[in-house]
């Protein structure tokens, strides 16, 4: 850091060194958790991805014998779960931790432990989750762990793992949201109004209040699962009265807020570029956040569609049905609202663009082929069969997982301050596409023909052959094309163009500051006067409302302030963190194991004491 | 609102109280969904006794009812040591901090007792799923109490080292806000699993 000041360069002089394991290990600042995130977050997207490929194989032609079926169960249940949980979650906590405060113009979140604390609960959940599969197998029973394939003991520890782990990742998600809640409400810089928040902050708002009420809810279920399978509890044992239905219930009153938690921060991220490429205000702008804050609430109105066929009968299939077809309505007004943005502006089509722009188009037919769904005739016949994992890919990858690589092309350059190779981008861009749409959109007509899900192989002469060799010969595109992006991340992270602080032309405030930002984030907390600040620093709107730039253009250099306060590192949450970890592995192992649960309960003890006595600024008051 | 309370950290020193305050409200909100759903199971599970005894088997209402009244209690001494905490009597607010973590402890005696009565009586969580949920959502209500208690007592010692008076340490208000909120629950478990018996 060359930045001049002062104060902050005495602050560190006492600590005992900037780079290496330990920084990382002890950090508190959000932009070095934000980076942790991310990191992790594409090593899980790896083996997802491989544990797909390995799927794929499997079904590329008819009578599979590359996997056996107690192979193909753990892999099409971990490829979920680590998607969901350990991908999408934690590639929206990055872009959350690290431009949440950048976006409202504060110098980090409200509880700097905590949210260190959540990463390593997160990241050792993801790897308790991960090592079932060395050791004894990894869960088999789905993402969604229907009970009693859940609760029943048919095998040792397997889906011990799974309701453990869940658990664990669960918690870490709970933690950041009381976070980031907190942060929004109290940390936004003087003017900043909630009106004013960027779309993407406001997206995030939506998101953790639906982490906040909708993770208990699982909790619930897990414990259940969990005591069910090792305490001989009977919540979802049929032969002694209790209910499987119930578990549905629990597990999908969290799982549905839980397709809008991975689907909103994708939604934001674009709600940021397309204004940005199109040099025009988000179109409807209040729309789009009151949009996005209505699917928040609906969302946990609509969680039984995913029940169509488990008997409720038709009162409760018909409401649901209409809930469902309802929350397609705020979900259109935001794509009106986008296409609105574009139309009539200056486009530009960089990568990041172009990203956006697919996740429009793959989120469109994924949105359609969901209220195909909603019809609960038509889903009783859709329901199980590939028809609908065709559909929840195209609004988890073609909308969550495009409109994230929009987010990263965006903002790369301000993270690393080096401009991604355009080309290679766009490469990337039109490979994913095809490989995407190759891949996932003859799964529609196998499933309308009757493919099922879940089943490790399928004869020969029913007419699927072709479409799923289709499918695998996309999915290695995908493959291909992602190799296309680490090399080009690996290229510009060595030499590329240096981007400075604002390569977009950007609106908001993290474009203020240099890039990367400083630790501080910002020199002068910022005065915020307008939505999209910067933009109106930058030009002023002429009479026939085309923005003419403001001449000479606004300096961005102040005066550093005095007396800055940052959060010291701190060691105690992954100390803590690490404790929890020893505790579910001998949870898992339940009698013998409690030897470890004894032992990680007093490591977690140490972390929690050690934080309760440690001072929170370098400074001494 | 001021600029004074939008940029606590513009000044140097974020007021931790009101961010305190927001992420135990936050909490709580998220703590409703977690005993709504423990008591949803509850609800669903409530006459499915099997052979096991059934709720008006083995419930003892004069006792529970007392037990809830000393619980509802130790609310009132709670009000009285944040009272004394606002207005720095530091002595008072221990005694009261003090008492209320006493009624706490008086209380989840009681569950322990209860419990094992229940027990004897032939009633476990293996025994039916009336069972199973009814120990699981009390029993996790009773953590909540112990974990409580846990936060009274150490703020009443950390108290005495002067750690409250220059805002480090817990802040009694925050506790109070738990503190109340598990007695709210318990009205709603005593009068949804107890008084409401087919």
């Amino acid at each position: 850091m060359a930045t001049v000041n002062p104060p902050m360069e005495a602050a560190q002089s006492d600590a005992p060194s900037r780079t290496g394991v330990w920084t990382w290990l002890t950090t508190t600042d959000h932009k070095k958790i934000g980076l942790l995130y991310g990191g992790s977050a594409i090593v899980f997207f790896v083996v997802g991805g491989i544990e797909a490929l390995l799927i794929r194989v499997q079904l590329a032609t008819p009578n599979g014998e590359f996997l056996s079926a107690d192979a193909y169960n753990q892999m099409f249940t971990m490829h979920a779960t680590t998607m969901v949980f350990l991908v999408v979650m934690p590639a929206a906590a990055a872009f959350t931790n690290y431009f949440l405060p950048l976006l409202i113009g504060a110098r980090d979140v409200a509880f700097p432990r905590l949210n260190a604390f959540s990463y390593w609960v997160f990241l050792f959940g993801g790897l308790f989750l991960t090592s079932s599969f060395f050791l004894g197998g990894a869960p088999d029973g789905g993402w969604f762990g229907y009970a009693p394939l859940s609760s029943q003991l048919n095998e040792v520890v397997r889906m011990d793992y799974w309701a453990l782990g869940l658990q664990i990742v669960g918690l870490a998600s709970l933690l950041a949201s009381v976070n980031f809640i907190t942060t929004m409400f109290t940390m936004r810089a003087p003017g900043m109004t909630l009106m004013r928040m960027p779309v993407f902050a406001w997206m995030a708002l939506v998101v953790n209040f639906l982490l906040l009420f909708s993770l208990p809810i699982i909790t619930v279920g897990l414990i259940q699962v969990f005591l069910d399978r090792n305490l001989g509890t009977l919540f979802f044992d049929a032969a002694n009265g209790g209910d499987p239905i119930l578990w549905q219930h629990l597990f999908w009153l969290f799982g549905h807020p839980e397709v809008y938690i991975l689907i909103l921060p994708a939604m934001g991220i674009v709600s940021e570029v397309l204004p940005t490429f199109s040099r025009k205000p988000l179109f409807g702008r209040s729309f789009v956040i009151f949009s996005g804050i209505a699917i928040g609430f609906m969302g946990f109105g609509v969680w039984a569609h995913h029940m169509f066929t488990a008997g409720l009968g038709p009162v409760a299939e018909a409401a649901f049905a209409l809930t469902t077809m309802f929350i397609a309505v705020p979900t259109g007004v935001k794509i009106f609202n986008w296409l609105g943005t574009v139309w009539g502006g200056s486009v530009r089509l960089a990568t990041p663009m172009l990203f956006s722009l697919g996740f429009i188009a793959m989120f469109v037919i994924g949105g359609l082929s969901g209220v195909t769904h909603s019809v609960a005739p038509a889903d009783w016949q859709q329901h199980d069969t590939y028809y609908v994992v065709a559909h929840f890919h195209y609004v988890l990858f073609g909308g969550a997982v495009l409109g994230l690589m929009a987010g990263m092309y965006y903002w790369w350059p301000k993270i690393t301050g080096k401009l991604l190779d355009e080309r290679l981008g766009k490469i990337h861009f039109w490979l994913i596409l095809a490989g995407f749409n190759l891949t996932f959109a003859p799964m529609h007509i196998l499933g309308l023909n009757g493919m099922p899900r879940r089943t490790y192989r399928y004869p020969e002469g029913l007419g699927f052959e072709f479409w799923n060799f289709l499918a695998t010969l996309g999915s290695f595109l995908i493959a291909v094309s992602m190799l296309v992006l680490f090399w080009n991340m690996f290229r510009t992270w060595r030499r590329g163009e240096v981007a400075g602080p604002d390569p977009w032309d950007g609106r908001t405030l993290e474009w203020t500051i240099s890039s990367p930002p400083p630790e501080h984030n910002f020199d002068r907390i910022p005065v915020v006067e307008h939505e999209d600040d910067f933009w109106y620093r930058k030009y002023s709107t002429a009479d026939d409302g085309t923005s003419v730039a403001i001449d000479p253009p606004p300096d961005m250099e102040v005066e550093p302030e005095a007396n800055i306060h940052l959060p010291s590192p701190s060691f105690y949450p992954v100390l803590t963190g690490s404790g929890m970890f020893v505790t579910l592995m001998g949870l898992v192992y339940v009698p013998w194991g409690l030897v470890a649960v004894g032992v990680g309960a007093l490591i977690t003890m140490w972390g929690l004491f050690g934080w309760s006595m440690e001072p929170i600024t370098r400074e001494d008051h | 609102m001021t600029t004074e309370t939008l940029t606590p950290q513009d000044h140097g020193a974020p007021d931790m109280d009101n961010m305190r305050k927001i992420a135990m409200w936050a909490f709580l909100g998220s703590e409703c969904l977690f005993f709504g759903s423990l008591i949803t199971t509850f609800l669903v599970y409530r006459t499915r006794v099997g052979d096991g005894p059934s709720a008006s088997d083995v419930f003892d209402i004069p006792f529970t009812s007392v037990s809830s009244f000393i619980l509802l209690m130790s609310s009132l001494t709670m009000v009285l040591a944040h009272y004394s905490s606002v207005r720095k009597d530091w002595r008072q607010m221990r005694v009261w901090l003090l008492a209320t973590a006493l009624l706490g402890m008086v209380f989840l005696a009681g569950q322990v007792f209860e419990f094992t009565e229940f027990v004897d009586h032939g009633l476990t969580v293996t025994t039916s799923p009336f069972g199973s949920s009814f120990f699981v959502l009390t029993g996790f209500h009773g953590a909540h109490v112990a974990i409580g208690v846990l936060m009274l007592v150490a703020t009443a010692f950390m108290s005495y080292s002067g750690r409250l008076s220059d805002g480090e340490g817990m802040n009694v208000e925050i506790i109070g806000l738990y503190w109340h909120f598990v007695d709210i629950v318990w009205i709603v478990i005593f009068t949804v699993v107890y008084l409401l018996q087919v």
